[in-house]
């Protein structure tokens, strides 16, 4: 049977083809929808775990108990995971176990576009890498099969467009599952001191060794000689670009990335007059190559930078294409926005409106930096801003009293914020930090995690509780707030960054895309078109419902219009009313 | 026309929230049930919060890329009015241009900071093969909802797309609760008439 299937919901059928019930994430564009889709087959266990190294951590118990397990996670999320993925490499899996790193050339939804090709290399595992969502599934299938058959961790890497763009896929046969755990000793394999450790780095080396001659006949490294003038060694989407522009040419697309097949890389040099290294991101095939002592073209033509397309790669090759017939216009862009009614605007707007310097953090919440907010003045990584905020703290010592703040979600707290927050107490921090919990993992779109109180697969589960949690941590000082209450929340926040020592609010507010508690939709509000002076007060919150109309006065003021809400978008959360100095909003 | 052998580009294109995602699902569903080869690509990371959208999609007997190159688009199908001019860059004098006539302001707009562009469609008209205006709210009103709004527009776009219309029919069958199917075939035939 064929269907239509994106690149993750093809990595998903894949495990499942290949007869995996194990699987373990933290959700992160564009990797999210891999776990979704692989948590609705039947008899899978699939969790999100707390972090992608717990992920890692979680599947690699299971792997040692037998079990064929998939970690799933963004490039940036193999950052996270890293210290464990090195050491795997190192003891082995006993069954399977594959991570899959979901890169994002041009950083379509992340904060750095780096190129986890680099990872394979540095930590010494094989990397499979499909073009489309039909090799996605495929190549699922041979990852399994390699790291069972070589006793190694194996990446699987995708792209965004891998990852997001949808292709014919044939179904095949799901193996049947075949329950294989059981508690078997061997620590010599799997305790990792370093006289133990020492030992198994020599078994990498050999098991690399193996896997470069295995990379040579590996099948998916597929050779397509055509026009022998020009060649292309290639590999994942790129491929599909070059294919596009250059049906022509000759071909070495290789779906290992790592380790490459150097003899069959020389024979198709070879074979060809001039070789062109194509492919997004880093010169990672391109300097292995060159280091083998082969001329090819790379990057002196092709950009570092973003994605490609078709034409960035015939543009490179022929240089003197005639120019675009039409350019686009410069119009008003459309930046994502915070939602009409987001929990997230009354506080921002209130901390826009401090002096005081605002460390970010990843989720929905790091919008507020545009205007008008201007709410949040730093973000890095998954968690920085509570450590962030201490270290600020404690640089400008009494220049920093009550002027820093650092604020973090819900999931991302629980994600890699509760150490930070742990050595804020340990460490005497004067700083204030605040958990936007909206319940859930907006971002990402709604994924469920240790506060939500329900699991991937649907289960009630224990409820963390952050007060409680915040509090064993050692901070003392704990307020919850609702952010629809500017006034409460603006005092708590004062009141806060004045007492001396660390001090955590819970904003507490459920987003208002998040669907399973029933919260009640107040009305839409309306702007009384008398009252409203066109002081713009409303304005400054940036919320999608409001907009502003001329209209000359009616009355001889000199207000040139004034504010209107648009009842289709307003949800009636009523922090515009509390804006507005002049009761016009009811 | 545009004939099933070649490859053949359409590019949806407007804001989070307008079905475009959904029509371009529908569309591709239509193309594979029709024997082509079909890929497509979207960027809606971030369209919930009133993002742009855009949906490429690609058919014909054998597609290899899911994205087309500036120059090359066949069809721009502007789920939004001033949308259209974002992606003028994708289109040459033979491409054919379908665009809502609904205006969705941008944040800048909205708060009096800059101007929604105007009159621009004679322009277009002058410069592409087709170019066709459709209010296709009030056209999905008549068919029972304003939400129909992207199958009206698909209507119009299957126009220039060589598939069998019973094919389309039982496409928009299945891909709606059974109480919702004869509106959209409803909306779907007035985006044919438009």
């Amino acid at each position: 049977m064929k269907v239509l299937m994106s690149g993750n919901e093809a990595i998903a059928r894949g495990a499942y083809e290949a007869g995996v019930r194990f699987a373990a994430a933290y959700p992160g564009t564009p990797s999210t929808e891999i776990l979704e889709e692989f948590s609705k087959y039947e008899g899978v266990y699939a969790e999100w775990s707390p972090n992608e190294k717990v992920a890692v951590e979680v599947a690699i118990g299971a792997a040692l108990a037998g079990e064929k397990a998939m970690a799933v996670m963004k490039h940036v999320g193999v950052n996270v995971a890293a210290d464990p993925i090195f050491t795997v490499s190192y003891t082995g899996t006993n069954s399977a176990l594959v991570i899959v790193s979901a890169d994002d050339p041009s950083l379509h939804s992340s904060q750095n576009e780096q190129d986890n090709r680099n990872y394979a290399k540095f930590a010494k595992i094989p990397m499979l890498e499909p073009a489309d969502a039909h090799e996605a599934k495929e190549y699922v299938k041979i990852a399994f099969a390699l790291s069972k058959k070589f006793d190694t961790p194996v990446f699987l890497r995708s792209t965004t467009r891998v990852s997001h763009s949808k292709a014919i896929v044939k179904l095949g046969k799901p193996a049947v599952y075949q329950d294989k755990t059981a508690i078997a000793f061997n620590a010599e394999k799997y305790v990792m001191v370093p006289a133990l450790a020492r030992l198994r780095r020599i078994e990498v080396e050999k098991r690399l060794e193996k896997l470069r001659q295995y990379a040579e006949t590996f099948r998916e490294n597929k050779m397509e000689i055509n026009d022998r003038r020009v060649g292309v060694i290639t590999a994942g989407m790129p491929y599909n670009y070059a294919k596009e522009v250059f049906p022509d040419y000759s071909y070495l697309k290789l779906g290992m990335v790592y380790p490459l097949p150097e003899k069959l890389i020389r024979n198709f040099a070879k074979k060809v007059k001039k070789l062109y290294v194509v492919e997004e991101l880093d010169p990672y095939l391109e300097e292995q190559i060159k280091a083998m002592g082969i001329k090819v073209t790379g990057k002196e033509i092709f950009p570092y930078t973003n994605e490609f397309d078709p034409g960035i790669i015939e543009n490179a090759i022929k240089k003197h294409l005639k120019g675009r017939r039409f350019s686009a216009q410069t119009i008003p862009s459309r930046p994502p926005n915070l939602c009409p009614g987001c929990p997230h605007r009354g506080l921002f707007y209130v901390l826009g409106r401090q002096k005081v310097f605002v460390t970010g953090d990843i989720g929905c919440y790091t919008l507020s930096y545009m205007k008008p907010l201007s709410g949040l003045h730093s973000c890095i990584c998954m968690g920085a801003s509570v450590g962030m905020a201490h270290g600020m703290s404690k640089a400008l010592k009494e220049k920093g009293k009550g002027k820093i703040v650092g604020v973090i979600g819900d999931s991302t707290f629980v994600h890699s914020g509760i150490t930070p927050l742990l050595n804020m107490a340990y460490n005497k921090s004067e700083a204030l930090i605040i958990i936007c919990d909206n319940s859930t993992t907006a971002m990402t779109g709604m994924q469920e995690h240790p506060g939500t109180g329900y699991t991937l697969q649907g289960q009630r589960t224990k409820q963390l509780d952050l007060k409680l949690l915040v509090s064993s941590l050692g901070i003392d000082n704990i307020k919850v707030i609702d952010p629809y209450n500017l006034k409460d929340t603006k005092e708590a926040i004062r009141e806060e960054l004045s007492k001396a020592g660390p001090s955590v609010i819970i904003s507490q507010r459920g987003c208002v895309l998040f669907k399973r508690k029933n919260y009640s939709t107040e009305k839409p509000l309306k702007i009384d078109a008398e009252k409203c002076t066109g002081c713009k007060a409303c304005l400054g919150l940036g919320c999608p419902a409001i907009s502003w109309q001329n209209a000359a006065a009616s009355d001889g003021s000199k207000r040139k219009g004034n504010s209107l809400i648009d009842e289709g978008l307003c949800t009636g959360c009523g922090i515009c009313a509390q804006v507005c100095k002049f009761e016009a909003i009811l | 026309m545009i004939k099933k052998s070649e490859v053949t580009s359409i590019l949806l294109a407007g804001v989070g929230g307008q079905g475009i995602l959904k029509a371009s699902d529908i569309m591709c569903e239509v193309l594979m049930a029709a024997g082509c080869d079909v890929k497509k690509s979207e960027v809606h990371g971030m369209a919930q919060r009133g993002g742009c959208v855009t949906s490429h999609v690609r058919y014909g007997h054998k597609v290899y890329s899911p994205l087309e190159k500036a120059g090359s688009v066949n069809v721009l199908l502007s789920f939004e009015k001033m949308e259209v001019l974002r992606y003028l860059h994708y289109l040459d004098t033979e491409s054919a241009i379908i665009v809502n006539s609904e205006k969705i302001n941008p944040p800048a707009v909205n708060i009096g900071a800059s101007h929604y562009p105007v009159d621009f469609i004679d322009n277009l008209q002058k410069k592409f093969r087709l170019v066709q205006e459709i209010d296709a709210a009030t056209l999905a009103k008549k068919a029972g909802s304003i939400k129909t709004a992207n199958i009206v527009l698909l209507g119009a776009l299957s126009k220039l797309m060589d598939i069998d219309f019973k094919i389309w029919l039982k496409i928009i069958e299945i891909s709606f609760p059974e109480k919702l199917v004869k509106m959209n075939i409803d909306a779907f035939q007035m985006g044919i008439n438009a």
